[in-house]
């Protein structure tokens, strides 16, 4: 019954997303307001109804109830409890139910808070935000239903795919699907800009804090894919180009510049156009993920429903949303008058390269993971584009990026002169020097990644510390003290998500440059040496879990004679999926991971053990989480609250026409 | 599904990577070997390297490059021979030969096009437009306002 409800709930919110893309985009072209304040009471409702519907889903799987065809394939009574709630989005019907309510969500949080938009504007941006839905529940409906009933239900069902029974991969969805999702209100407003045909310095202001919201999440939800690839897959690798990877790197690289640019929308009105384009897009790039991440048209690793006919119709969607969106811009955007006027040497120009950087980047990656689709069909090659490729087409942009990052961060708006930006900055760029110099030594010159990532890594984190001196003004320690209290909350989250950066860069060099691999047969009891190390396999052990049945080593690591740590590498079979998985043990550090993994026995007894030192792995994602923490920062600001209401009825907009 | 399931077996074997019995007893050979692997894709996987791969044509392949490499071959030799016997899908980093000049080009080239027309904007920019002159209302509001 409750699931019949879901599915009813459902059917619902798509003829409420139907009225909701129709009733205010009419009204706001008549100028009705009885006909726009629909807006926001269908925005509630739609995400009101999809609340339900998904608690309805998430019940079925809570309760087993396997006459719903979902659970049966995705679930099983021995699962622990929160994996048969993370299994809703474990699987394609229940994330797309979690990417429609997410979108309604949006559509809901903009109805909610957007008190401080123009009426008119507010019933568009609604209207294009429930257009979106229309497709997307409408793609739900007709090719992906969750709620599908079995005829005959079987006893149990076929469980969770065990790779994803794990928190780093259960949390992991959710993130991502708010940052792509979150960037269709950015396109929602830019496309009701377009459709009004003015961009100002408010819509900067009111695109920004959707975008950040985004974009952090985003940011998250990448880094715990990423840290889940590291622990979970048995070798320590964090990023493999792999184009489902890509698909959510790309929208992340663009939202980072759309955030930028918006910057200068807001603050100097110019780059207008270029703003609207690159809002366009970043939703654009979410849509072409979703594609690539649910047709198979791309072979990844983890690609989770490989169905033609969705393929066709998220390509359609991606194509109608698109063309759609550009064609407007294309007729539009000519209108659009920038009123800026800066310098060559100006913090304009530095967000001018940064975009340029970062759309480089994105544009590289995205041919990268395209390349073996045009290859095939123009000139019939079948070939691979991998690591390598993007390794070395790719990093080359993003060093560039971070070594004009604490320059253009501290650099004036309009005019600046090179020589007085870099008097505060000279000696941060010398202890970035010292930094490469002595990761240099301490690598005893084997290879040039580490010094020079390290360096840039240094640069940007030292570079921020220049950067929150400067805000915070001239005078004592307690005169500064006090203005850091009163700075912008945007000035904390722009230096907070630039040194997370740094951190970031740090930690990737260090860990591809230093890190120490060790593969042997051990025997138990049997002591061998690692770098610094002493590694013992005490034993090894079968073990039984809920769902599983695990053999699980028992490994001390030992430094000069002490113990540092125990661990238990584990090899589990999941008997109901039939499927393998490694669990390597981990002893996490501030500067060095200690990685072990158990192996096969061997025929001649003994078993294969696998031993890696990791330096400074965990900077990676903490270098993701602080960013991400600015971003959360620079949302907190109070301008995104309070200034943005203070604009009063519009009479000196830009006209498009 | 049937397939799914297979490609998830293969992916997700329990044996790991590189076995113990497959290094080699020269580290600088052993060395190259690694390097050389990972730049071969695992033609039963979805996108994995050979390094990373625990399928059994992974093995064999890791064992292929390793016979070669003692034989005494070069990197590039050890290159040709995988590539003659599975063709360049095995490449996970593609030739830099006919089409696929574009690609490697492509990265560089839309720099300078993007910093090209970046500049002109620039350029743009600094030049100082007029500001436009007020109508007749806004003048005449403006001088109620200096009146006040």
């Amino acid at each position: 019954m409750i699931v019949e409800l879901g599915h009813f709930t459902l059917i619902l919110a798509f003829a409420v997303a139907l009225v909701q893309m129709v009733v205010p985009m009419w009204g706001a072209s008549k100028g009705w307001r009885s006909w726009m304040a629909v807006a926001e009471p269908a925005a509630t409702m739609q995400f009101v109804l999809l609340l339900f519907s998904f608690a309805a889903l998430i019940w079925a799987f809570v309760a087993s109830d396997f006459s719903v065809r979902l659970v049966t394939s995705n679930s099983h009574t021995a699962k622990p409890m929160i994996y048969k709630v993370t299994g809703v989005w474990g699987n394609h019907e229940g994330s797309m139910l979690l990417w429609c309510l997410i979108l309604a969500f949006f559509g809901a949080l903009a109805a909610w808070f957007g008190g401080n938009l123009p009426e008119r504007f507010r019933a568009r941006v609604l209207a294009v935000q429930a257009s979106v839905g229309v497709a997307f529940l409408a793609f739900l409906i007709f090719t992906s239903n969750p709620f599908l009933r079995l005829v005959n239900p079987p006893m149990n069902g076929q469980d969770l795919n065990p790779l994803l029974q794990d928190p780093g991969l259960a949390f992991h969805p959710p993130f991502l699907y708010i940052g792509y999702v979150g960037l269709s209100m950015s396109f929602s407003f830019a496309v009701a800009a377009l459709i009004e045909g003015r961009v100002d310095a408010a819509w900067g202001r009111w695109v920004r804090p959707w975008t950040l919201l985004a974009w952090l999440n985003l940011t998250v939800g990448i880094a715990l894919g990423s840290w889940w690839a590291y622990y979970e897959l048995g070798w320590g690798g964090f990023w493999f180009w792999d184009p489902v990877e890509n698909a959510s790197f790309m929208p992340w690289l663009i939202a980072a510049a759309l955030l930028h640019s918006a910057i200068v929308v807001e603050k100097r009105e110019a780059l207008k156009s270029w703003t609207i384009l690159l809002a366009i897009l970043a939703f654009g790039f979410s849509l072409i993920g979703a594609f690539i991440v649910r047709s198979g048209v791309l072979t990844s690793v983890h690609a989770f429903a490989n169905d033609p006919e969705r393929g066709v119709y998220l390509l359609g969607i991606t194509a109608i949303f698109m063309g759609g969106a550009l064609t407007l811009y294309a007729a539009r955007s000519g209108g659009m008058q920038a009123k800026g006027v800066f310098g060559v040497v100006s913090r304009e120009s530095a967000l001018v390269a940064n975009n340029v950087l970062l759309a480089v980047a994105t544009f590289v990656v995205f041919l990268g993971t395209i390349w073996p689709l045009i290859a095939e069909m123009i000139w019939a090659r079948k070939l691979s584009v991998g690591p390598p490729f993007f390794d070395a087409a790719f990093t080359p942009f993003m060093m560039a990026l971070a070594v004009i990052l604490p320059i253009g961060s501290i650099l004036p708006w309009k005019r600046g002169a090179i020589g007085k930006v870099m008097r505060p900055l000279w000696w941060a760029l010398a202890a970035a020097f010292a930094v490469g110099a002595a990761a240099w030594v301490f690598g005893s010159g084997r290879s040039l990644v580490a010094p020079v990532g390290a360096a840039l890594g240094a640069w940007l984190v030292f570079g921020a510390a220049v950067d929150f001196w400067q805000r915070t003004g001239r005078g004592g320690l307690a005169d500064k003290a006090g203005r850091a209290t009163r700075l912008p909350r945007a000035d904390w989250g722009r230096v907070v998500a630039h040194a997370g950066l740094g951190v970031t860069f740090f930690g990737i060099a260090a860990l591809t440059a230093w890190q120490l691999e060790d593969i042997r047969v051990a025997n138990p009891g049997e002591t061998f040496q690692v770098g610094v190390y002493d590694v013992t396999l005490e034993g090894v052990r079968r073990v039984e879990g809920p769902n599983y049945i695990s053999t699980m080593a028992e490994m001390s690591v030992a430094r000069g004679g002490e113990e540092v740590a125990r661990l238990f590498p584990e090899k589990r079979v999941y008997p109901v999926a039939g499927m393998p998985t490694t669990e390597a043990a981990i002893d996490n550090g501030v500067f060095r991971d200690v990685y072990l993994v158990i192996g096969d026995p061997q025929q001649d007894g003994g078993w294969a053990v696998r031993t890696y030192i990791k330096p400074f792995a965990n900077w990676i994602w903490a270098g993701a989480i602080i960013m991400a923490l600015g971003g959360v920062l620079s949302l907190t600001d109070r301008r995104f609250r309070v200034a943005a209401g203070a604009r009063k009825a519009p009479s000196t907009g830009v006209p498009a026409e | 599904m049937i397939r799914a399931v297979l490609i998830w077996l293969l992916l997700a074997a329990p044996a790991f990577a590189v076995q113990p019995d497959e290094v080699l007893d020269d580290p600088a050979l052993e060395e190259r070997a690694r390097e050389l692997s990972k730049g071969l894709r695992c033609l039963v996987c979805r996108n994995e390297s050979i390094d990373e791969s625990n399928a059994d044509l992974a093995r064999d392949l890791r064992l292929l490059v390793r016979e070669r490499l003692v034989a005494g071959d070069s990197d590039s030799e050890v290159i040709d021979f995988v590539v003659a016997r599975y063709g360049e899908y095995v490449l996970l980093r593609p030739r830099t030969d006919g089409a696929n000049l574009i690609l490697w080009i492509a990265g560089p080239a839309s720099l300078l096009a993007a910093a090209g027309i970046g500049a002109a904007y620039l350029r743009k920019r600094r030049v100082v437009h007029a500001p436009e002159a007020l109508n007749r209302e806004e003048a005449e509001r403006l001088r109620q306002i200096l009146d006040d």
